[in-house]
């Protein structure tokens, strides 16, 4: 590995000591959002729509309301009109109309379980009893679920307002593209004009859903003085209140929300469906309220990503130099406007260094839930596209794929088509990492292929607030703000543990509610270990400095005149020696003699996030009896700038490539011609399990990022970059077929290699 | 419908509840009984998580009903720690990070006990295959199957 900066000899980071979060989740006791319950607590259910598309020209809710033990109803009427703003929200913007329209179809509703209204009752039997009696008038229209239909003229329009954004002179007609992008670098035309090879292919990809086995799930609690209370499974529980409280016109003050433990979220649990209507069917009952999800909610009405259609064009010297890079990336946004396309963009040829770069892309509206943002949102399509040609460009050039990679990879100085230049990232050692591997050199077995390929994402820092407390026996409390999907915790302990050198053991963290600390943004964009990190180190530093404090007033000497060396707080200079060193627990002993508690507190918005690259190897076996591949050995190589604890962040590269397998060979949502869709359950949607996979073995490669105090880079979404063009290039070795659309099951297989005469 | 009287043992305790004729096996170890250990992911047996034990057979309660547990032995994740002493399975999870979000873990941990009381030594592939009804979606199931195998080691081993 090449050395950047100097390597920082650590105590903590770097280990693997147990996660404090741990035992209770092997114990049953840990309590996620459907765990929770609240004395005279009601049942809520909502009413979803039968129809992909139709005009609500009326709800009756009297005789639901009138049936035993039903509580309250709630409709669109109970949530005010928004106007349409795009607000910045991370790595996205939000738009609380569309918002509003999507947790509460108001005029129309736009794809099949589309929330048309909600109720509380006494218990289960009663509030499904209440869906039954609430009488929707629909007046259904045709709909169009597939993004190119959908753009074709004469297509059925979702939105008669919506007229694109980003085209000169602007089109005088509503149409269902809701903006488009692009982003230039160079000059393709004379990029491509020195080619000596131009390839040029089209890529498909299906709507696809994170999948987190925790249902969506809350619990309302509001009172009669107009507060109340929110118990949450969320990746962001202030981003919940902010989205509450505006849609509800609430006070934020008076929404204090918990986030429970989280059943997995991948970018599917960033904002809001039953929460607003348990709360406002709360606020109605005067009792809490419990929202969870079926299985099939959760499929048919929650974010799944985009699915698309890439455009990729490159040019290539005959010594593997790319001259040029073009693309068009047509992305479901789902029934409202927001595909995750400008990422998807930004991703699309990150991975090199190029001077002439063309992306446009498309924002595409068509009957299908609202897309959410799913691990790296965007990223792994426009890569798909991307490296699947690059991919197959060495192949027509007879070379190396890690060769033809190393002599365009991304470096330090590189400046990315969406406008930034690299500061030092990880690429070039990753794609050296797979060279040297022993997987890269394993001999392959028949009907088996190997493929590579390489994956980029951006990372985000943003808005944080952690407290550090010291308790009167030197122990610590720590309180972070981001929700902790996977180890998070674990990682602020180590670094509160390092910089303050006690033992990892004597800090417990917690995630507090929205009113025990100052704003955190959500667990999202891989920026939970590097900005609570970076907050969790500032807060130990204030510690540090506290303490510090504390012994010159007890040995009256100077501030400045106190070091902190060791775990010890010593006289420094000329009074070096004449006091006895204190420790942090000696200093906690007297620290209320001494001015009070001492509480780190740090409420930063962290900068400096850096990109992370990776490199995936893929084996895979190919029947050609019946089309199956199966995945026979797997590599993850990725930069992490620093892993603080490597077994979670070899967690985030296994679990990634894991989803990444599955969004390859098995995973697509399917829609009949009437736009309902087919296989909303874990039986039909196929996620990849325990016997379909080898052991995923992973690299970790660690190019600081000079911006964190330890280096660290998000690493959460990157690994969910590469596989889909890893996995299509090894098809193609094994196969001998070269696939250009996903999922790349059975049936397409087979199809492709008897048409090919491979079968 | 007046509701049934199911008299059953949890984790070696006597228990009583009351229960509706479709209330499921898992309802009435969340909602009656406030064991909470056991998640409902699908009520549909395609996920796992909400795994228990009958009489020693590993089942999804969400597809058994509450009525069906009179006079069995159930067991949950709540029995599987003595005392203090967590199960073998338990601590070789921690110790090789094998649970990310944590949601599928208990089924995943009811699954393993269930396993290594038939076969105290399972292949990695007959560990794949046993595991293959509980899905989990965070780690890529490698670290939960190198925890089940090293737990097998440790207790063959004891």
């Amino acid at each position: 590995m090449q050395e950047r900066v100097k390597k920082p000899q650590f105590d903590v980071v770097g280990t693997r000591p147990v996660r404090p979060d741990g035992v209770d989740k092997v114990t049953g006791r840990a309590k996620y959002g459907a765990d929770l319950k609240m004395a005279g607590q009601l049942v809520g259910k909502v009413l979803r729509s039968p129809h992909p598309h139709a005009r609500i020209k009326s709800i009756d809710v009297s005789k639901a309301l009138a049936l035993p033990g039903v509580k309250a109803v709630v409709t669109s009427k109970d949530f005010p009109e928004q106007p349409s703003e795009f607000i910045p929200a991370g790595e996205g913007v939000v738009n609380y109309r569309d918002m509003t329209n999507n947790v509460m179809a108001r005029e129309k509703v736009l794809y099949e379980g589309h929330a048309v209204a909600a109720v509380a009752a006494l218990n289960e039997k009663a509030a499904l009893a209440a869906l039954d009696a609430i009488k929707v008038e629909y007046e259904v229209l045709p709909h169009v679920i597939d993004e190119m239909e959908a753009i074709k003229p004469g297509a059925p329009i979702l939105h008669e307002d919506m007229i694109t954004t980003g085209v000169t002179p602007p089109p005088t007609k509503a149409s269902n593209i809701s903006k488009r992008v692009e982003f230039n670098l160079g000059d393709v035309d004379k990029g491509f004009a020195e080619a000596d090879l131009i390839v040029e292919r089209e890529f498909k990809t299906k709507a696809v859903h994170q999948g987190y086995i925790e249902p969506h799930a809350c619990l309302a609690s509001a009172s009669e003085d107009g507060s109340a209370e929110l118990w949450v499974t969320t990746q962001g529980h202030w981003v919940v209140r902010a989205y509450c409280a505006k849609l509800l016109d609430w006070d934020i003050s008076k929404i204090r929300v918990t986030s429970s433990e989280i059943g997995g979220g991948f970018g599917g649990k960033t904002v809001v469906y039953l929460e607003p209507l348990a709360l406002a069917l709360s606020k109605k009952a005067q009792r809490p309220v419990k929202m969870v999800m079926s299985r099939e909610e959760v499929f048919k009405a929650s974010g799944p990503t985009s699915g698309g259609t890439v455009k990729v064009k490159i040019g290539v010297k005959k010594d593997g130099t790319i001259t040029a890079g073009e693309a068009e990336i047509t992305l479901q946004a789902g029934a409202f406007q927001g595909s995750p396309v400008q990422p998807a963009c930004m991703c699309a040829f990150a991975n090199y260094d190029l001077e002439n770069v063309k992306v446009v892309g498309y924002d595409v509206v068509s009957n299908r839930p609202k897309v959410a943002a799913y691990r790296a949102p965007g990223g792994p399509i426009s890569t798909y596209g991307v490296e699947s040609l690059v991919d197959e460009i060495a192949e027509k050039l007879g070379m190396c794929p890690i060769e033809l990679r190393l002599k365009n990879a991304a470096k330090e100085g590189t400046r990315a088509a969406y406008g930034p230049k690299f500061g030092p990232v990880g690429l070039i050692e990753c794609l050296e990492a797979a060279k040297d591997s022993d997987h890269w050199k394993a001999p392959l077995g028949p009907n088996q292929g190997r493929g590579l390929a390489a994956g980029f994402w951006f990372n985000i820092g943003g808005e944080t607030t952690v407290s550090l407390q010291l308790n009167e026996d030197g122990t610590l409390t720590l309180m972070a703000g981001t929700p902790d999907i996977g180890g998070l915790r674990a990682s602020l302990c180590m670094m509160a543990a390092e910089e303050l050198k006690v033992d990892v053991s004597k800090i417990r963290p917690i995630i507090a509610d929205t009113s025990s600390l100052g704003y955190n943004f959500l667990t999202g964009g891989s920026r939970s270990t590097f900005s609570s990190g970076m907050a969790t180190v500032d807060a130990a530093r204030s510690i540090v400095k506290q303490a510090c404090g504390r012994a010159a007033k007890l040995w009256d000497i100077p501030e400045e005149a106190v070091t902190f060396e060791d775990g010890m707080i010593r006289p420094a200079g000329e009074n070096a020696g004449k006091h006895k060193p204190m420790s942090l627990s000696d200093i906690a002993k007297v620290a209320g003699k001494t001015g009070g508690a001492i509480v780190g507190y740090a409420a930063i918005s962290a900068q400096g996030a850096a990109p992370s690259f990776g490199v995936h190897i893929a084996d895979t076996e190919v029947d050609p009896g019946t089309g199956k591949v199966t995945v026979t050995r797997y590599t993850a190589i990725q930069d992490a700038g620093k892993a603080i604890h490597p077994s979670y962040v070899e967690g985030q590269y296994q679990g990634g490539a894991v989803q990444g397998i599955g969004w390859a060979l098995n995973e697509e949502y399917i829609y009949g011609e009437d736009g309902k869709l087919q296989n909303a359950g874990f039986l039909d949607y196929r996620v990849p399990v325990a016997s379909d996979l080898p052991m995923i073995d992973t690299i970790i490669v660690e190019v600081p990022n000079p911006r964190h105090p330890y280096g660290v880079r998000g690493i959460g979404e990157t690994p969910i970059v590469p596989p889909m063009a890893a996995i299509g290039a090894a098809v193609r070795r094994a196969s001998g077929v070269r696939f250009f659309e996903l999922p790349m099951s059975p049936p397409k297989v087979l199809k492709a290699m008897k048409a090919a005469g491979k079968a | 419908m007046a509701k049934h009287h199911v008299t059953t043992t949890v984790n070696g305790d006597p228990v009583e509840y009351l229960c509706e004729s479709e209330q499921t096996l898992l309802d009435c170890l969340r909602d009656e009984l406030d064991l909470i250990g056991a998640k409902e992911g699908c009520s549909s047996g395609d996920c796992g998580a909400c795994s228990v034990l009958i009489d020693g057979r590993l089942v999804c309660s969400c597809l058994v009903l509450g009525v069906e547990a009179e006079g069995k032995k159930v067991e949950t994740i709540e029995g599987m720690a003595q005392g203090e002493e967590l199960h073998p399975l338990q601590r070789k999870f921690l110790e090789h990070a094998a649970l990310q979000c944590g949601i599928c873990t208990p089924g995943v941990l009811v699954a393993a006990k269930a396993l290594l009381a038939k076969n105290p030594d399972p292949t990695e592939t007959q560990v794949r295959y046993w595991l293959a009804g509980n899905l989990c979606r965070c780690t890529g199931y490698d670290k939960i199957v190198r925890a089940v195998m090293d737990a097998a080691a440790e207790m063959r081993g004891a």
